[in-house]
């Protein structure tokens, strides 16, 4: 409940300042590569998936306008984020937001690709025992003098004529 | 009567399959060989069939047959012949019956091998190959029909059914409602079909592991058979995705090639799967070793495959690739969770008789270093996997929608890739079985020595970038063991043989085609690489409105806005054109001519942008949709996109190498074929 | 990758049924489980007719909060627009219009929902239309997600229960088309 006061009372702020023409505004207003700069890590859920800097449609427009007085009033790049965030929902943000289950996003990739690594070495570890195991032996004792080993038989070949 | 041919043949066709099918399962189950002989027959029928099909419906589209639903939705009469055949694919129904085709094409010659070694394979993989079609020529008979036609009934509404309903008449609109013009450029004429390809030849070694599987039959037969069908595969697939990357840059303007978009992802998947699948069987052919891992990967490039496939036509996810929302999206998933678990069932039954027949013996083998080859593109396929599949996790669970945007994707794979590159360089030098630090290290030192100059040059250059630098320097340390690889091989068959050393190379690869086709690939991949970081890391751009005469500038170059005109053309199109010109430093160097596109019959926008393209760099301008232009001020949005060349030019390289790689020759030469016999023995 | 896990410990001999080999099957289970639920979802469409219609809390750009809960015991119009909507326009008029039939008995409410909108751009179509009823934000586009709309505008109308009771997809084309739907509520 305290939240959302304090997301009302943040957008009735918002809105008054922008509403309001600014009035002791001595700044020049921001150029269309500074408003590219923040939008190029937005979505706008009208043209899913296309960034906000490329965008075509009329509800784009707006939205980078906004962000263009949003600069002009000194705002922030992360306020800015924050606004459009609690605006029109976590999906406008390119990342999702690292809050609560969203921490998944970040987590299971490097976890799985750690787990998947430890299983793997682990597995060539076990096979790599120095081992008395006649097989494995004879193996390695064929590797010396193996004819089909394409890499050893180039080497032994550049040798003897090099 | 075109309608009727075209139905006819599709109903047929769904009929002999699954004929083909039951005939297949009961000749192998009763030890009847005529049965199955029979469903070959039917198999090597359905793509002269299915051929008849897609003819009638190129028929249909060229005449501008409007009676028929699916003609009336994707053409209009404004459009260029060869555009009318593209349609062909230009709609759900359409494509889907084109996938059928290519499929076809591809069971038709899979039963047209010779068979003799491999009798007990036959009845599963007509099986396996035709389930799936029969799968998709379901959608098309009964959910996704191209052939439906319009009747106009005695009270007035349009009934939209096959034959024509008692009472009606058929009705024609005048003119169609036109391709979606997204899909109107050149690049879009080939990147579905070969997409397509790519997707639909993977079902060919997939359906020979599931034969693997039900009989039994456990050794690298099935790997060995399939080797030159997956290499196929993986090219059409290749090329099918870097020409998605080309259309992208040339057309949807936003200066790259790649947005990560979720549809693109889902068609990156397979690929992830099938590359360390081509790599590691060479593991089990040499070694015996990683069969369940082989299985799991073709397993989950079929599905990953469907599943792919399945997105861009459910509406489960929205993309511009996306297809108009259907009721087909039950049916795939339920086929995806059939296919799925009956696989991994098949394998999990046949896990104990899958043991390796031999064993790592060192850190530094081949095999070794191709197994972190697979879990580094493992690695990339599950971070590509959950970062689609999140945002419908987390709508789930929250109810927030989320974007996992481009950031997301390039910090998590870029490592990987470094790290791939960098074993791109270090394993073709290791040997089989066994190999020690100091055997590779004597083959590693000369070119790593030549490749340390590299970032020293770029240090000293000022170049601060970590990312381009390490990329830099790997793609250098594998060009020179490349190149080091063929002059070694070519200079040992030329004091041996005195062969010329052109000659002596030229035979070389032609030996070993698979070895020497693989590092064309290699190389095609460090200028890919090039590209990729020239546009990731050294990309610039800027934004301004310009009146007439005024200009823009970007890195060395300068644009200046000289005039724009406005028209209409013949296919029905309003094009805003404006002339640039570019300038480096007070050197003229040439004109663009970026445009916007205004299409009436969908009243669809489409921005082309205006590229000079070198080597070096790209200068990349588009009208930008910022603010309304009007004749005398236009706002242009200019990308300077150093080396991105290079990334096109690495992809023509990388396609060559997997020709080369791929090119057909006789199935086993008998010095392998007496090899793997010594290798049994020995086992 | 938990299939993985199962690869490799079974190899090493271990028993058949192994904890690797249950976690890989619950692992695939539970992605068609959430592939399930999403397309589920997809394929839902609109609410139905007769359904419950979705709770809702709307805060008006006045700053007065509208509480489903609390609107029962009157007939609601929700609508969803935004001002970057041409077809939108269409109809503003002919809804200010309605409003002012409805206002005076007092159990009809009119809502307005901007839908991904800017607050200038949104105060200055309302102001165009001088339109009077209560208009607020989509905040975090949470409505327009829990009635599934596709686009704007679309029209909900909920009965004194709170029950659906039309929906209008796309603009109203006439001022009649409006009073008809909401009487067929109202008779209800």
């Amino acid at each position: 409940m305290n939240k959302k006061y304090w997301i009302l009372g943040l957008i009735i702020i918002l809105t008054l300042v922008v509403v309001t023409p600014a009035i002791a505004q001595n700044n020049t207003p921001p150029t269309d590569d500074e408003v590219n700069s923040l939008a190029k890590n937005m979505y706008c859920p009208v043209c899913e998936n296309i960034p906000l800097d490329v965008c075509g449609t009329a509800a784009c427009a707006q939205w980078r306008q906004q962000i263009s007085d949003m600069l002009g009033d000194g705002f922030s790049d992360q306020e800015i984020y924050d606004f459009f965030a609690l605006q029109y929902g976590d999906r406008v943000l390119a990342q999702p937001p690292r809050t609560g289950l969203n921490w998944l996003v970040y987590i299971v990739p490097p976890a799985a690709i750690l787990i998947f690594a430890f299983v793997v070495f682990s597995y060539m570890k076990n096979k790599q025992k120095p081992t008395t195991d006649p097989m494995v032996a004879e193996a390695v004792e064929e590797q010396k003098e193996d004819e089909d080993d394409y890499q050893s038989q180039l080497e032994n070949e550049l040798k003897k004529r090099l | 009567m075109t309608v009727n041919i075209g139905y006819g043949a599709l109903v047929l066709t769904f009929i002999v399959s699954l004929y083909a099918i039951g005939a297949a399962i009961y000749g192998e189950r009763n030890k009847k060989p005529r049965w199955v002989d029979s469903a070959r027959n039917a198999m090597v029928l359905i793509f002269p069939l299915l051929t008849i099909s897609a003819g009638a419906l190129i028929l249909l589209l060229v005449n501008n047959d409007f009676q028929v639903e699916y003609v009336a939705s994707v053409t209009s009469r404004s459009m260029p012949t060869y555009l009318r055949v593209t349609a062909l694919w230009g709609g759900q129904p359409g494509s889907l019956l084109f996938w059928s085709w290519l499929m076809a094409g591809f069971a038709s010659a899979v039963t047209l091998r010779k068979w003799d070694r491999d009798r007990e394979f036959l009845p599963w993989v007509i099986v396996v190959t035709l389930a799936t079609l029969v799968f998709f020529l379901l959608l098309v008979v009964f959910y996704e029909n191209p052939f439906v036609r319009m009747w106009q009934t005695p009270v007035g509404s349009v009934l939209t059914q096959i034959f024509q309903p008692t009472g009606s008449i058929p009705y024609v609109p005048g003119d169609g409602r036109g391709l979606n013009p997204l899909l109107r450029h050149p690049g879009m004429i080939i990147h579905p079909p070969l997409l397509y390809l790519g997707f639909v030849a993977f079902v060919i070694p997939f359906a020979f592991a599931i034969a693997a599987l039900i009989t039994g039959r456990t050794d690298d037969r099935w790997i060995r058979i399939t080797r030159r069908w997956t290499l196929w595969a993986w090219l059409f697939l290749s090329l099918g995705l870097i020409l998605g990357g080309r259309w992208a840059y040339d057309v949807l303007g936003w200066g790259g090639y790649w947005a990560w978009d979720p549809v693109e992802i889902s068609a990156l998947l397979p690929w992830l799967a099938a590359t360390p699948f081509l790599h590691s069987v060479m593991i089990q052919e040499k070694r015996g070793m990683l069969k369940h891992w082989n299985m799991l990967l073709i397993i989950f490039t079929y599905d990953l495959m469907i599943f792919g496939t399945f997105l861009t036509r459910s509406g489960v996810l929205s993309s511009v690739h996306s297809f108009a929302q259907s009721a087909i999206g039950p049916l795939f998933f339920a086929f995806i969770g059939v296919t799925l678990i009956v696989s991994l069932y098949l394998l999990s039954r046949r896990w104990d008789e899958l043991k390796a027949e031999a064993q790592f013996t060192s850190w530094l083998s081949r095999e070794s270093l191709f197994m972190i080859n697979n879990l580094l593109f493992v690695g990339i396929l599950v971070v590509c996997f959950w970062g689609m599949i999140f945002p419908l996790i987390s709508e789930i669970f929250t109810g927030q929608k989320v974007t996992v945007g481009p950031v997301f994707y390039e910090n998590a794979t870029g490592p990987l890739w470094l790290a791939l590159l960098f074993l791109m360089g270090v394993a073709p030098l290791s040997a089989w079985r066994a190999s020690t630090a100091k055997s590779l290290g004597r083959n590693l030192w000369k070119p790593a020595v030549i490749s340390f100059l590299v970032p020293i040059i770029l240090l000293l250059t000022g170049m601060i970038s970590m990312a381009a630098i390490l990329t830099f320097w790997m793609g250098a340390f594998v060009f020179s063991v490349t190149l080091y690889e063929f002059y070694k091989g070519a200079m040992a068959r030329h004091k041996r043989a005195g062969e010329n050393f052109f000659v002596a190379l030229w035979t070389l690869m032609g030996r070993n085609r698979r070895r020497y086709g693989g590092y064309i690939i290699h190389l095609g991949v460090i200028f890919m690489a090039v590209g990729i970081i020239g546009l990731e890391v050294f990309q610039t751009e800027t934004q301004g409105s310009l009146a007439l005469g005024e200009s823009l500038e970007l890195g060395p170059y300068t644009m200046v806005y000289t005039s724009l005109s406005e028209f209409d053309t013949d296919d029905n199109r309003n094009v805003a054109r404006a002339v640039v010109e570019v300038y480096e430093g007070d050197e003229f160097l040439t004109e663009l001519y970026p445009r916007k596109d205004f299409f009436y019959e969908s009243q669809q926008p489409m921005t082309i942008p205006g590229v000079r393209s070198t080597m070096e760099d790209d200068f990349y301008v588009i009208m930008a949709d910022w603010k309304p232009i009007t004749t005398k001020n236009a706002t242009f949005k200019v990308y300077h996109n150093p080396l991105v060349n290079w990334l096109w030019v690495g992809s023509i390289i990388f396609i060559l190498g997997t020709f080369v790689a791929a090119w057909p020759e006789k199935e086993d030469s008998p010095k392998r074929a007496k090899k793997s016999v010594s290798a049994s023995e020995k086992v | 990758m938990t299939e993985d896990n199962s690869i490799l410990e079974n190899q090493e001999g271990k028993p058949k049924i192994s904890f690797g080999r249950i976690l890989a099957w619950v692992f695939v289970l539970a992605l068609l489980g959430v592939v399930y639920i999403q397309l589920a979802k997809s394929q839902q469409g609109t609410i139905e007719i007769g359904a419950m219609a979705p709770e809702f809390t709307l805060t008006s750009f006045e700053g007065e909060t509208f509480d489903s809960e609390q609107l029962k015991g009157k007939v609601v119009l929700l609508n969803f627009w935004a001002s970057w909507c041409k077809p939108c326009e269409l109809e503003a008029a002919d809804l200010e219009a309605a409003w002012k039939f409805y206002e005076p008995r007092g159990d009809v409410i009119f809502l307005g929902v901007d839908w991904t909108d800017t607050t200038n751009e949104a105060n200055e179509y309302l102001e165009k239309f001088s339109i009077t009823y209560p208009n607020g934000p989509d905040l975090g586009t949470r409505i327009s997600q829990s009635y599934r709309t596709t686009g704007v505008p679309e029209t909900y109308i909920i009965d004194k229960e709170g029950v659906l009771g039309r929906v209008k997809i796309g603009p109203f084309q006439t001022y009649q088309e409006i009073i008809s739907m909401v009487d067929d509520v109202l008779n209800q």
